[in-house]
């Protein structure tokens, strides 16, 4: 099963995100807030960035001894009273979920926010087998009328409009009376609260991701603004977890360290408004909460990743701060990736999980800036692992024919700094004719360039030329 | 071989290590036991009084509400003018923790008080807590009969009593005394933190209370408990 991917097709969705007038408007107006809201967080904890350093040497830590710190989760969980279950990939997580939920004749499922079960396709896996999952995160909620994917890791639909929430609400919610009035935000949060209510009350079965799994306990950790999460996990016959291996952490202690930085990063406060440590099923005595507790781990890669150029990429927490400070990002949103993981991040992550013939396209989709390992709460080396991956594209020759080609020729001349010099000079020289001082609108062979933006005119002598000038000058 | 089996041997496989190595075995089973304490913001560091009145504006920037009452003979009183003030029916639900049953309800004659979990219809609810913290402004919850959680969650405003004493200035030292009240290892089924009222941004990146938990959430400290 498992989502399918689309990234291959990077060029031509970007184009297409690029013509987007809503998605334009939408991302206009996300990306300041972002950015503003984690400085201030950011400013007021004096130990933020030794924070960082130290939930860095953490996960190296962890990611060094991951099978001994999952060994030991998985043992207390099941002291705990709860299920492990392994799913190697995609199909073999679906199918453990699928089968706890018929035996225990669930139609309903309540879900939390996943990326996981993104990774896995499982709400169309379900629908399949006659199960209904709802996404009860409002974002999720929102792309699951819409029939899309989330395009951001923690505001899932960042590339929708007020008015596109509004018409999408009229549609779904035909009970409702018609002329009811939705142009405040406000009134269409009161209207997904009062649907969606309904639906926790109604669930079978509720499943969440984890942000955390604390090996000491074997508890998996929540974070949300909502408590939709907790309403999901608190009100089913049964919770399933939903995570990926390199989610654990030794203690209660260590996910604090990551919890400190995780909502500062990603949403400017300093914890999100709940963080669930959830351990076990009911206990004896307790009037609430879910008869049975599962938890379904999924390696899809991950463990491959282990040990190699990549592993750093499996320190990441999720919060999504390298897409909020990604030029790319902000320029053509998240669905332009072209499979879970958008940002930098994702294009790092994708062509790990998915391969390089399918993904390598995304480490290409990146000016290297290098803000989004600036702003990384783990200190991942975004921009390095991109030139890995850049690399080993064009070892195995995945790039396209053109791509090939002009490095082919630019190396060529590169190599001899004679014939470079005097094919630069040359360059600059025709380049002036066309344009003459200012800018140049259009250019033979490269309208793809020209069609969006000017392109600078040459001042007329090229930059080796005048370095040597002001070097003999001084 | 099984998914998990599969999934252990590549883990072993790309670290280049076996399962039986002891070192590793050892520096696992340290941190395990120990652990350890990581980097603990001054922010939360002082004593107890500055405690409470950081613990009060951070509770107040998560746009909570907050009251501190001299003792637990006060909180009748205040829940009853909390309602009022919301326009609320004189009506609240409790678990079945003691330390609420030795509340004198009665001094309130026209509060309601019933006991036990929410099945969604109730408006207000009061819980007690097991902690806060000064540092973030957090509640800390721990689920069974005297505090269900679906009293943290269904109604729409969330009252919580909070001793003075209990208040910290960090989530290390509520672990401490966790592990001390329940056991090295031990966790209630749910440990919930809780700072403010529910909220969204998902519409227009614009941070609105009141999503899918309760819309206001209402804190009383008690000074001599």
């Amino acid at each position: 099963m498992s989502q399918p991917v689309n990234s291959p097709h990077f060029n031509a969705n970007a184009r297409k995100a690029l013509d987007d007038a809503f998605l334009q408007k939408a991302l206009a107006r996300s990306e300041k807030g972002f950015i503003e809201r984690r400085k201030a967080a950011v400013e007021k904890l004096p130990e933020y960035d030794a924070l960082r350093d130290s939930a860095r040497d953490l996960k190296d830590h962890i990611l060094a001894h991951l099978d001994l710190y999952l060994e030991a989760y998985e043992k207390n969980v099941i002291a705990s009273g709860g299920h492990v279950h392994w799913a190697a990939n995609a199909d073999e997580a679906n199918e453990i979920i699928l089968s706890i939920c018929k035996r225990l004749d669930a139609k309903k499922v309540a879900k939390g926010k996943s990326m996981i079960s993104e990774e896995t396709g499982l709400n169309a896996y379900l629908e399949e087998n006659g199960i209904r999952p709802i996404e009860t995160d409002l974002g999720e909620y929102i792309i699951q009328l819409r029939g899309e994917t989330p395009s951001h890791l923690i505001a899932p639909a960042l590339h929708v409009t007020k008015e596109q929430i509004e018409a999408d609400f009229r549609r779904a919610h035909v009970d409702l009376p018609p002329e009811r009035n939705l142009d405040e935000p406000t009134s269409l949060l009161a209207e997904a609260r009062a649907m969606l209510r309904e639906k926790f009350l109604a669930a079978d079965v509720g499943i969440t991701g984890a942000n955390f799994l604390i090996a000491e306990t074997g508890s998996s950790v929540i974070v949300t603004n909502e408590g939709n999460g907790d309403l999901s996990q608190t009100l089913a016959k049964a919770h399933i977890v939903i995570s990926s291996i390199e989610k654990v952490v030794p203690t209660r202690e260590d996910a604090g360290t990551f919890l400190r930085l995780l909502a500062r990063t990603a949403s400017g406060l300093d914890l999100s408004v709940y963080t669930t440590f959830s351990t076990g099923a009911r206990r004896e005595g307790d009037p609430d909460g879910p008869l049975e507790y599962h938890v379904v781990l999924l390696d899809n890669g991950r463990s491959n990743m282990l040990g190699g150029k990549f592993q750093e990429m499996l320190r990441c927490i999720r919060c999504g701060a390298c897409m909020n400070h990604c030029p790319v990002f902000h320029a053509v949103g998240g669905h332009a990736y072209g499979w879970v993981y958008p940002g930098p991040m994702g294009a790092v992550l994708t062509p790990s999980l998915v391969g390089v013939e399918k993904g390598g396209q995304l480490p290409n989709a990146s000016t290297f800036c290098g803000r989004c390992e600036e702003v990384c709460p783990v200190r991942i080396p975004l921009p390095k692992l991109m030139r890995n991956w850049r690399e080993r594209e064009f070892e195995r020759h995945l790039q396209p024919a053109a791509a090939r080609y002009g490095l082919g020729v630019w190396a060529a001349f590169a190599k001899r700094p004679a014939v470079y010099r005097a094919a630069t000079s040359l360059a600059m020289k025709m380049l002036r004719l066309f344009g003459g001082k200012g800018r140049l609108r259009r250019l033979p062979l490269a309208s793809g360039w020209t069609e969006y933006r000017d392109f600078p005119a040459p001042e007329g002598e090229t930059f080796q030329s005048l370095w040597k000038k002001r070097g003999a000058a001084r | 071989m099984s998914g998990r089996d599969a999934i252990f041997a590549t883990i072993r496989k790309s670290l280049r290590v076996t399962g039986d190595d002891s070192l590793r075995r050892e520096s696992v089973a340290a941190r395990l036991e120990k652990h350890p304490r990581g980097i603990v913001p001054a922010r939360g560091q002082k004593p107890e009084a500055e405690r409470t009145e950081l613990f009060r504006q951070m509770v107040e920037n998560a746009k909570a509400s907050i009251v501190i009452l001299d003792s637990k003979d006060d909180v009748p009183a205040a829940v009853a003018a909390y309602l009022r003030s919301k326009n609320l029916p004189q009506s609240i639900r409790h678990g079945d923790d003691e330390r609420l049953s030795l509340i004198p309800w009665a001094k309130e004659r026209t509060l309601e008080v019933t006991k036990g979990a929410s099945d969604g219809a109730q408006l207000a609810s009061v819980s007690y807590s097991f902690a806060g913290v000064a540092e973030s402004g957090t509640l800390v919850m721990l689920s069974g009969a005297d505090n269900p959680t679906t009293l943290n969650f269904l109604p729409d405003h969330h009252l919580v009593v909070v001793d003075e004493r209990d208040i910290a200035g960090d989530y290390e030292t509520i672990w401490d005394r966790l592990r001390e009240r329940l056991g090295a290892k031990a966790m209630p089924r749910v440990v919930n933190w809780i700072t403010g009222p529910s909220r969204s941004g998902d519409i227009e990146q614009t941070h609105l209370l009141g999503a899918h938990g309760p819309r206001s959430l209402h804190v009383l400290v008690v000074r001599n408990s």
